[in-house]
Formats: C-alpha cells, structure tokens, sequence
C-alpha cells in the first residue's frame, strides 16, 4: 500500500502497489460472485470505519439479491442502511458523505434504476473535484445489477455503461468472475475517485475460486482469457464467457485460434493489451452488451483503428445487442443479446476476410 | 411570521451593536458586490448564466448568523450572497465569475459554482434541486462521524433553495430521507416569489402553507419575514439549535425578493415595476440602517457614509483583482482536477493531470 494525499482530501488515502503477485485464480476455495462482493465489502469495512453499504434492502432483507447477507449483523444499521426507494435521494446523499469524509458504497438495485439518479450520479459525483476547483472530490463506489437479468423487459435490463462512459469523471469497472470481482471492488472503495461497479444479476450465483486472502486487481489491466493468434475477441463482464465459449468452438470446428481479452475495467481502458493482441491476430471482435450506436465497441473500435490500422487485415466488427428496446419474449430476448453464436458467427466471417 | 414574545426581549435585541453593525456590514458588501458583478456582465467581462442576490441579503447574513463556524452549508446558483456570507474573499468570488486561476474555483466552477472549503461551504449548485439531497448527506456525514468514528460535535447542515425548487422530485425524496433518518439539515426556502418568471402561485400547490408540506415529511417548518434579519435571526437560531441538539430536520419558507430579474438575462415582463418598488420601501439593508442609527443609535449618517465607502473601495478591488489575473492555463488547466487518482488511458483524448493548488486552501 502506497500512502498519498490530494488536497480535496481531508486524510491521505492509501491504494495498492499491485507490486506483489495475485494469488492462483485455481483453488478449492469455491464461493459465489455475491460472496465474493460481499468478502470485498466486508474485509474494506472492518479496515476503514468511513466504509458504509446504503441501499434498498441492503439491510433487514439482507440485500434484494443477498449480495450483502449476514452484513447487517456485523456491522450494524448504523453502516448498513436500508433506504426507501428513493435513487436521486439516497445517490445524492451518499456524494455529499463522500464530500463530507466518508467512503460510501452504495447500492443500486439495478443500474437500470440508476436513471432516475442520473442528476446526481452524472453531473455531481463526476464534476465535483472539477467545479470545485479541487476543493472536494468524491471517493464513492456505485454498485449493482447491470445487463439483462432474464426476461425482465425494456425498462429494466439496462446496460448504462455505453452511456455513462461518456461522462469525463467516473472510473468504470465490469467484472466477469468472482476472483476478479472481489480483487477489483476492493480497489475500487480503495480510489479516491467515484467508481461505477457493474454487476450481473445473471452472474450472482457464478461460482469459482476465490482467495481468502486480501487482493487487489489494478484498474486498466485485462487479462488474458484465453490464447490464440488468429483473432482477437475483446469484452467485460458477461459476454466474457460467451467469447470463451465461442474461441473453443472456433478452435474446435474450424481450427480458429481466439485471444480473448477480459477487460475489466473499460475507464480505463487497456488499450495497450488490445493493440498488442492485435499485432499478433491482425483482426478484432469487440462484444458488447450494450446497444451498438455510439457503445463501448464503437470506442475500442476506433482506438484500435487509431492506435493499430497499418496491423489490421480487416475492418474491425462489432457484435452488440440488437439495437432495439429489450424485448421480453424469450426467443427474441436471447436473439437479442450477444451470444455464442453470434460472436462465432462474427468471428468466422472475419477470418476469411481480406 | 415569526412573533416576537411580548413578555421578554428578543434574541436579536440582546446581541451586542458590534454585532448588527456586522451584519449591516456584510449585507451592504453583497448588495454592492451584486451590482458591481450586474455591471461586470453587462460589460462581457462574466459569462454565462449569472443569478443576482440583490434584496435577498438579510437570508443569507441572517441564517449564516445562526451557525457555527463548522456547520456545512450548500446553496443553489444564486450563490454569490451565501459565499460572501459564509466569509469568502469577494476577490475569489469576482476572479471565479471573471473565469481566472484565483478564483475560488480556479475558473473552472463560474457564478453558479462557488465553493469554498475552509468557510464550510460545499457549493452553488447549478440544476435546481440537486442539491437538496447533497444537503442530507451533508448532515449524514456529521452525524455518522460523531456516531459511527467518535470524532467532532454535533452540527447542522443549512441547504438552501429557491421556491422554484419545491417542486423538483429530487427536494421531496430529500425531505422524505431528512425526515425518516433525522437528519441534522435545514431547508431554507428563500421564497421570492418567483421561479424565472413564473409566479409561486402558478406553480406550486398551497403556497401559503409551504410548512403544511415539509410537516407531511415530519419535518417542523416555520415562515420567516427574509426581509428583516432581525426577524430571522429571532427565529431561526432556536431553530438552528433545536435541530443541532435533537439532530433532526427543519424547513424554513423564508419570505424574500430579489429587486433583479432572474438571471442577467430577463427582461421581467411577469411583474409590475410597483411591485418591486414595494418591495423595496421593506428593505432590508435600509431598515437595519436605521434602526442602527435611530433605535440603537450606535451608528452615525457618517459611520453608514464611511462603511459603504470602505466596501465600494473593498468592491472595486475585487473587479479591479479579478480584471488583471492570470486566467487558467489550457496546458496545466483544462485536464487536470478531474480525477484525483488518474491512471493511464482513462481518455482516448489526453492524460489526466493534478492542477494548481486551490487559491483558498
């Protein structure tokens, strides 16, 4: 741990060196995605008493998709907050804690009804330091549900970070695993700076090793899923392992060998790890769960042109959810979304272009 | 309005002349600070949306009376009158609207965005309402430090807002949450009677019962006559200090009106010239003059001439500072004091970078 100090800052603020390296990802250890997030919570509220959860149901219920079960009876309700349905209300109160010395987390239901708090989490949280002239930052950690959760329809499967990212201010994190959920949320209530953590309702109940040790994974690096020199497939949170899936049918089928770049976090964006892959491949699959006008896949699209057009045999592709409202039919819901096949699809078409 | 008991002396009466003599003091520094910033921006030398405090002075200097010096304290954009309240250098308010690197907030905030840390004051905020949630939270942070940390005193958030403002969603959810935490916040409608140019009446429902609806939240509300700091200060501060040591809300519908349009920018066809010159036989500054000179009788003609010279002089300096400083540069201004921690390729556009240190920290 580096100590540092900001002059929006009351105390100086530690965060991690990520000098040493992270645990094994193999292991017996296995624990849910919930858990994991909620052994992140937890281990960062037991070290720094300004560590408070608010929410709807964070508290009594134990959390509406008990990603916060049992932390009530540790913490108490003086740190475990339930809130009424009230996102603009609670939202501006947690940044104005965090203004006031704190280090909230607060939890969204779903980061779809994180809309009606889009006053307070777009233009105070974000700007604070810069309007401010850097008399007040804002270290909060926003956190909850993103995507669609299953059949839930228009309204409620959101996937705000196309839209959000384009807010100068906020660092966005997207994890797709339990290992790298707990090691990125500890650092995100670790950054002195508002941080959207962009969970999966679908990925909750994920299951997969994870260390008991305290770890932190550092924003703006992603990792390698899987290896291959024929594509490159980029993607965050859980698309991630449609791309796996559809690298080892590539391979298997077609003899298509995939590098596949979990992200992580998408601001920052490791550009430096996709430009280098595809050096390597000379072709890129960006998926993303978001709608494809103006998206995350647009941006790494054009940085990759930027940053990589004399490496490219092709143009780079996009496989995005359908650019249509959620629809609330099954069949049409998974058509919908970015999957196995599409991404196959995308990546067969790619390799034999020229 | 509040009703000053008969049977014993008011709180105001018994505060020393210094005291009142200060207040006329700071309230005649914000009248002639608003007209020297109304000329500034008729010249092109401010940008923007610019809101002028001009008759509302008695609800900032009277309220701001009532805290410690601790208290936070947040306000909406017509924010130049709580700054300079509050303690803020006019230079840093005059060099923040004149967009230069002095500014309380290096340029980068403008008339609506006046911060200043060491005086407690967490901002101007520029979209109506938004700040009403920030206010609880405020009061949250205090009371969760006392609570939870075991560090500082018990204190009480001031957040203020314009009629215009009582009926954005974000002020009721923030009402709802004050009131079912209890939180330590006081919402200080400062009830101009108008937002924009839209009547109170055309706009909101009860207008003459605005306490009926902060009592709906739990919250206890009183009416304040704005346009007598006397009578602010008799009964704000056993409000300020019921909700500091109960830790629970208040709300104030605090009667005022501003002698100005609503920005710089109106040309204010939605009232007669006789109502704002009404207004005006009721001012403040005037009537805390006199009763200093005539009541008190601790102020002379010449003392009141010799003050209002010392704030012009005070005034002119802080255009006069803010004319001839150094604007923000691009290189070391533009990217930095976005994030506090900046990491690499977080813009596709530039690095993020630290800026120069805040002229007020």
């Amino acid at each position: 741990m580096t100590t540092l100090t900001h002059p929006a800052l009351d105390k100086p603020y530690t965060y991690p060196d990520f000098d040493k390296p992270l645990p094994p990802r193999e292991g017996d250890r296995v624990i849910q995605f919930r858990e994991a997030l909620r052994e992140a919570m937890s281990e960062e509220m037991r070290r720094d008493e300004r560590v408070f959860l608010m929410g709807e149901e964070v508290a009594n219920y134990n959390g509406a998709y008990k990603v916060s079960q049992g932390m009530l009876d540790e913490f108490g309700d003086k740190r475990i907050i339930d809130t009424p349905i009230s996102e603009n209300g609670f939202a501006g109160m947690g940044i104005a804690a965090a203004m006031g010395g704190l280090r909230p987390i607060v939890e969204f239901m779903s980061w779809s009804f994180s809309l009606v708090a889009a006053d307070q989490i777009l233009n105070n949280a974000p700007k604070m330091l810069y309007m401010s002239g850097a008399q007040w930052g804002c270290p909060i950690v926003f956190r909850g549900n993103n995507g669609a959760g299953g059949q839930l329809g228009s309204t409620h499967s959101w996937c705000v970070e196309g839209l959000y990212a384009n807010v100068p201010g906020v660092k966005i994190v997207i994890p797709s695993n339990p290992y790298d959920a707990k090691g990125l949320l500890k650092t995100a209530i670790l950054d002195p700076d508002p941080v959207f953590f962009l969970e999966s309702e679908r990925m909750l109940g994920d299951k997969a090793h994870v260390p008991e040790e305290e770890y932190y994974i550092p924003f703006g690096k992603a990792r390698l899923a899987r290896e291959g020199s024929d594509v490159t497939l980029v993607s965050f949170g859980r698309p991630v392992h449609f791309c796996v899936e559809a690298a080892e049918k590539l391979a298997g089928d077609e003899g298509i060998e995939a590098d596949v770049l979990d992200m992580r976090t998408i601001r920052p964006l490791d550009i430096d790890a996709i430009v280098e892959s595809v050096k390597k491949t000379n072709r890129i699959v960006v998926v993303d769960q978001c709608w494809p006008f103006a998206s995350i896949a647009s941006e790494v699209c054009t940085q990759v042109m930027e940053r990589a057009f004399d490496w490219l045999d092709a143009a780079p592709v996009r496989v995005n959810t359908a650019d249509v409202p959620t629809p609330y039919a099954k069949g049409l819901e998974a058509a919908y979304l970015p999957n196995t096949e599409r991404i196959a699809a995308a990546v067969t078409k790619l390799a034999g272009a020229r | 309005m509040a009703q000053a008991t008969t049977d014993r002396p008011s709180l105001s009466s018994q505060l020393p002349d210094k005291t009142l003599t200060k207040w006329l003091y700071d309230m005649q520094l914000i009248r002639e600070f608003e007209t020297r910033t109304a000329q500034a921006y008729q010249q092109a030398k401010i940008g923007g949306f610019c809101h002028i405090y001009t008759g509302q002075e008695a609800c900032a200097v009277g309220t701001i009376a009532c805290l410690d010096a601790k208290d936070p304290v947040i306000t909406a954009y017509r924010d130049h009158g709580h700054a300079l309240a509050r303690g803020m250098d006019p230079k840093a308010c005059m060099a923040e609207m004149f967009g230069k690197l002095p500014g309380c907030a290096k340029g980068k905030g403008g008339s609506m965005h006046m911060f200043d840390k060491p005086n407690h004051l967490y901002g101007g905020h520029g979209i109506v309402g938004a700040q009403t949630p920030l206010g609880a939270g405020l009061a949250f942070a205090d009371r969760y430090r006392w609570e939870v940390l075991g560090k500082g005193s018990k204190q009480v958030s001031l957040c203020y807002l314009g009629d215009g403002a009582l009926n954005q969603g974000a002020f009721h959810e923030a009402q709802n949450l004050a009131g079912l935490l209890n939180l330590p916040v006081i919402y200080i409608v400062e009830n101009n009677g108008y937002s924009m140019g839209t009547s109170i009446e055309r706009g909101t429902t009860m207008a003459d019962q605005l306490t009926l609806k902060a009592k709906g939240y739990g919250i206890k509300g009183i009416e304040i006559d704005g346009m007598s700091i006397m009578d602010v200060y008799d009964a704000f501060k056993p409000l300020v200090d019921e909700c500091r040591d109960l830790q629970r809300p208040g709300f104030v519908d605090l009667k005022t009106y501003r002698y100005q349009g609503h920005s710089m920018s109106d040309p204010q066809k939605y009232r007669t010239k006789e109502e704002v010159e009404d207004a005006k036989e009721r001012d403040s500054i005037a009537n805390l003059a006199s009763h200093l000179m005539q009541e008190r009788g601790c102020l002379s003609e010449d003392d009141w001439k010799a003050m209002q010279k010392e704030i012009r002089d005070i005034v002119k300096e802080s255009v006069d500072f803010a004319e001839a400083a150094e604007a923000p540069s691009v290189e070391e201004e533009l990217y930095s004091d976005v994030f506090i921690h900046p990491l690499p390729n977080l813009s596709p556009s530039g690095a993020y970078t630290h800026g120069s240190k805040n002229p007020l920290l």
